[in-house]
Order: structure tokens, then C-alpha cells, then sequence
């Protein structure tokens, strides 16, 4: 029920995600959704991508530093609380988040809420049997 | 004036004899005290009654730093442990620091040699002395502070550091002489001015500036906005520490060696061969009255040339001129020895991380800044794509840096592809000072 994302470390300049936007453009990858965390000097961008291996395969060929990386999707109704309910089974539990990023399924209905864990196998126990809908990664690059 | 009047005029071949009297008695002392110079005199097929004429030095083997450092800590000292007043020591990671050790007269003489400094400088027992000079381990503020004393100045023993209360002592106190290295000077001017303080009124009159390469231009610098005389002291801790060699007021061109203590060769650095006077080259040193740590031949790798020609103060010691370069990969920032090697052995001993790295050393405002850029390696981002690891590891290699080195740096991560790749002549550093 993972999901594989992909987190490459960019330094501060500008050029930077443009280059990596346009290597995936020429590998014909389709990011699905990503975040970039950022500091003065570097950042890290996190994509969730339609073919990690490709994706994977084109970044080592220019030299990126990144790495794959294991994250959980989850979905929700996109209304009020939607998010919330989520945070409330973690924080019951003793879940940790280390960091977390959204987007909305392009049907409207349902956002997705991509979660960075300590300990991804307990949180995918806790939020499944809390009843929350877990989207393993076939159905995510796929969206 | 002259501090110790019959020594620093010595006729030259009096001067001469006496350097010839002293030579054969050190080399005599260390290759029946010290291990490692009866290998090396035997290595080279040389024996102290080698030494008839002040000549005959030339065909003994060179000291190095990394000599040094393979016999850290003490395995050079030529007196016992008992006999050893004091310990310096140059920064370094473990095992390659410099540590030099000093007997009662040792201090006697360097206190002397400080105070010679002081009076070449126009300083008498009624001067207050503002010593800036770091305390410490480091030589430079302990030297300068007996050698004051001796003297009978009053010395602030004010350190490095804390600036604005440097500038209000500078202020309150009103000593007429400072000492520290000259990007500090221009440092404490910058920041006096901004705190809206009219620096030449102070009552500084003269400036002892050194352990870090400076220029004729900063010289004009230092002087114009202190409103000072600023002269160039030079020194290292293997050789005894600052007053190794000084400027006198009279001249202000060059620095008189203070050679009935050391011995001052030029050599070419390639081949080894001793230049003439006159001659661009690599200081080498002998001490020639040190008990505790004597050193023969000893390579400064600091370039600079000597001047025999008479000097309008009076002394007969010859002069070598500032410091030019270095022949070795060694920066000097903001008065810190730091070698490139230092910074690798720091890196290489923080888990994750590979021997990727570039330093660029600049100078903004007027203090030198130190920058190291590292490559994320694999293993350092595999797995742990989160700000704050990497952010822990910057912080972690700033800290080791300012530990074992004494400097601060400022660390960058960068991406792997953005450090040029070398091949054959290594080449991690750029300097962009212009001094």
C-alpha cells in the first residue's frame, strides 16, 4: 500500500527545477503531484511521478542526487475536516508526521494527502483499520 | 630606539661569530637529545662537527611541518617534561597539530625578543598596549603580553573577540598601541566608525600587525583611518611565536630577523638550494639559543626574501621582507593557520560523507570568510530526504570545523555535478582575497 516518491536535492539557483522539469518533459514522465521543501541554500523536491524507474533511470544519467523514497497516500472527501480526520486517527496513535503535501483527484471529489512517516507499515495499519482509505501506488502514478 | 642595544647592533662579523658558536652547540644538543635529528643527521651523512662555518649548515637536512606532526606531541622536545614551563599549539585535527614546548629561559627570550619588537615599534614603560592577539593555545597573545610586560607597558589583555567592547576600551582606556592582524584593525575601524566614533582621535599611535599576510596597500589603509603608524611583526609558533623578525619605526621596510637567536636561510623550494640575499625564496629558520623545542633547517614555506642592506635605524640584523606567498597549500584566515587537509580530515570524519569538496576563501568588509562546499553523497541522501538532516549535517561539519581548527566556516551543501571534478593536479581551493 506504499507509494515510491522521488526526492531530489537542488541547490538554491536559478535553472534548477527547470532543468529537472525538462529532463522528465524529454523522458515523457508525467509528475503527478510534488512539493518543495526549501532553505536559503537548498531545497528538495518531492514528485510522485507516472514511472519512477524511468524518472529514476534519466536522473542518474545527469547526475542528480535524489532518492526514492516511501510515502503513504491517503485519500478523503475534499470538504471541511477532510484533512482533520486523518490527523486525528495519527495523533491518537502516536503517529508521527515528518512532513506532508496534498492535491485534489481531478474528478473534484476526493483529495489526496501524500504523508512522510517514521514508520510507514504502523500508519498504514492504524489509518486502515480507522477505516480511512489508503490508495496503494499502481492507483496514484495512474490518477 | 633599540631595545638591547649591544645585541641588535653587533658588528656583522661579530654577530657571525657568535651565530657559529651557538649553531655548533644546538646542532651538538639535538643530535645527542633528540631521536629523530640523530636519524636524520646519520640519514644524511652529516655529523655536528660537521659545522665549521656558518656555510656547513647548508649540507644538513631540512625540518618540515609534517616532521612535526609525525612526532605530535612531543616527540621533538629536547628537554624533559620537567623542564617545560609552557605549551603552544598550532589548531589542527588530532595528530596534526604542531605543539611546541618552552623552558623558563625560553620565555625569558621570547619576552625579550617581544620587548625588542615593542621598542622598535616606539613603545617605552609608558605606553598602554591594546593586545588583540588571540590567548591561548596560539602564541600570538601570551607573546605579545610578556614581551609588554618586560618592557614595563601596561598591557590590556583584551584577546579577540567581542569588538564593541574592544572599541569602547580602546575609548576609555585610551592605550597608545595595538597589536593584532591587520584585517582586525580594519575591522575595528569599520565598526567603531559605524558606531559613530571618531577613530584617528583616539589615542593610538602605532600598530604591531601580523600572523596573516598583508599589503602595502592595507598598510596605507590601517594608517589613514586610525590615524596610526602601522608596522608588520612576523612570527611563527614552531620557530618561538610572534618576534621572530620586526619592523622598526625608522625604516618601516622590512622586518629586522633577530638573528643572534635564529639563523634565516633562502631556499628554492623545488630543488632545496639555499639563494642568495636578495633572492625570492622560502624562509628556512634554525634556532640557534631554544632549549626546549630547537629546530634545524626548519621550512617556513612562507616566500620572502632577505635585505642586507644597512637599515637607517641603526641595527645590523638583517631585514626580510613581508611575506609574500606560501609555499605550500596553507590559508591564513583572519589569523588561523587552516590547511585544506585539515578541512578533508573534518569531512571525512562525519559519517556519509565523501572527500567532495571545495573551500573559497574571500574577504568581505574586512575580515576573511571561509566557505565550504560540500557534495550530498548517496549515503548521505538516501533515505533521508528531510531538511533538517541535511541542515544537521551542515551544522555538524561548522561545528567540527570550529573545534578542531579554531575557524569559522560557513557550509553549503551542493549538488554532486556542481564541484568541478579534478583530475591529476588537485586544486579545492579558491582564494579570492586580493589583499
Amino acid at each position: 500500500m506504499k507509494v515510491e516518491q522521488i526526492s531530489i536535492f537542488l541547490e538554491n539557483k536559478p535553472g534548477g527545477l527547470e532543468e529537472v522539469t525538462r529532463i522528465l518533459k524529454d523522458a515523457q514522465i508525467n509528475i503527478r503531484t510534488l512539493s518543495l521543501a526549501d532553505t536559503t541554500d537548498f531545497g528538495i523536491l518531492r514528485l510522485i511521478v507516472n514511472n519512477v524507474d524511468t524518472a529514476s533511470r534519466v536522473l542518474k544519467e545527469r547526475g542528480f542526487r535524489f532518492s526514492r523514497t516511501t510515502v503513504v497516500a491517503v485519500e478523503v472527501p475534499d470538504r471541511p475536516g477532510g484533512l482533520h480526520s486523518i490527523l486525528e486517527v495519527l495523533s491518537k496513535n502516536g503517529i508521527n508526521v515528518e512532513y506532508l503535501y496534498a492535491f485534489v483527484e481531478r474528478s473534484g471529489e476526493n483529495a489526496v494527502i501524500i504523508f512522510r512517516f517514521d514508520t510507514p507499515d504502523a500508519a498504514i495499519d492504524v489509518l486502515q483499520k480507522n477505516g480511512l482509505t489508503v490508495l496503494p501506488g499502481a492507483k496514484l502514478y495512474g490518477l | 630606539m633599540i631595545y638591547n642595544e649591544e645585541f641588535e647592533t653587533l658588528p656583522r662579523e661579530v654577530l657571525e661569530a657568535l651565530q657559529l658558536k651557538r649553531l655548533k652547540q644546538v646542532v651538538q644538543r639535538v643530535y645527542h637529545t633528540v631521536g629523530f635529528y640523530r636519524r636524520a643527521f646519520d640519514e644524511a651523512g652529516v655529523q655536528p662537527d660537521d659545522i665549521k662555518t656558518l656555510d656547513d649548515l647548508k649540507k644538513f637536512p631540512f625540518t618540515t611541518k609534517q616532521d612535526l606532526r609525525d612526532n605530535y606531541p612531543f616527540g621533538l622536545f629536547a628537554v624533559p617534561m620537567s623542564s617545560i614551563v609552557r605549551l603552544h599549539a598550532s589548531s589542527g585535527t588530532t595528530g596534526r597539530s604542531t605543539v611546541v614546548g618552552y623552558t623558563k629561559r625560553d620565555i625569558d627570550t621570547w619576552s625579550e625578543l617581544m620587548a625588542r619588537c615593542f621598542v622598535a615599534a616606539g613603545l617605552t614603560k609608558n605606553d598602554m598596549l591594546h593586545n588583540a592577539y588571540g590567548y591561548g593555545l596560539f602564541t600570538g597573545g601570551l607573546g605579545a603580553h610578556y614581551g609588554a610586560e618586560r618592557l614595563g607597558a601596561s598591557v590590556i589583555p583584551i584577546s579577540g573577540g567581542n569588538t564593541k567592547r574592544q572599541i569602547m576600551i580602546l575609548q576609555d582606556f585610551g592605550p597608545t598601541a595595538i597589536c593584532c592582524t591587520p584585517s582586525y584593525a580594519l575591522n575595528l575601524a569599520e565598526q567603531g566608525k559605524e558606531m559613530g566614533i571618531d577613530m584617528k582621535a583616539l589615542k593610538l599611535r602605532v600598530g604591531i600587525f601580523g600572523a596573516e599576510p598583508w599589503s602595502e596597500k592595507m598598510r596605507t589603509e590601517i594608517e589613514n583611518v586610525l590615524g596610526i603608524k602601522a608596522l608588520n611583526i612576523y612570527g611563527l609558533s614552531e620557530i618561538m611565536g610572534p618576534g621572530v623578525a620586526m619592523e622598526c619605526l625608522e625604516g618601516r621596510n622590512g622586518m629586522h630577523v633577530f638573528e643572534d637567536h635564529f639563523l634565516v636561510e633562502t631556499i628554492d623550494p623545488t630543488t632545496g638550494a639555499v639563494l642568495p640575499p636578495g633572492e625570492e625564496g622560502e624562509l628556512v629558520f634554525t634556532t640557534i639559543t631554544k632549549e626546549a623545542f630547537p629546530l634545524v633547517r626548519f621550512r617556513t614555506r612562507d616566500i620572502s626574501r632577505l635585505m642586507t642592506e644597512p637599515c637607517r635605524c641603526g641595527r645590523t640584523l638583517y631585514r626580510m621582507d613581508r611575506v609574500m606567498g606560501r609555499s605550500d597549500d596553507m590559508l591564513i584566515i583572519r589569523g588561523v593557520n587552516v590547511f585544506p587537509s585539515q578541512i578533508e580530515a573534518v569531512l571525512m570524519g562525519i559519517k556519509g560523507l565523501e572527500p567532495h569538496y571545495q573551500i573559497i576563501v574571500d574577504r568581505i568588509g574586512n575580515l576573511d570568510t571561509l566557505e565550504v562546499q560540500v557534495e550530498v553523497s548517496e549515503q548521505l541522501f538516501e533515505n533521508a530526504d528531510e531538511v533538517k538532516v541535511l541542515q544537521n549535517t551542515e551544522r555538524r561539519i561548522v561545528k567540527d570545523i570550529k573545534d578542531y581548527l579554531g575557524v569559522s566556516a560557513k557550509v553549503k551543501l551542493v549538488e554532486p555535478k556542481s564541484l568541478q571534478r579534478f583530475e591529476g593536479k588537485v586544486s579545492r581551493v579558491q582564494d579570492r582575497r586580493h589583499i
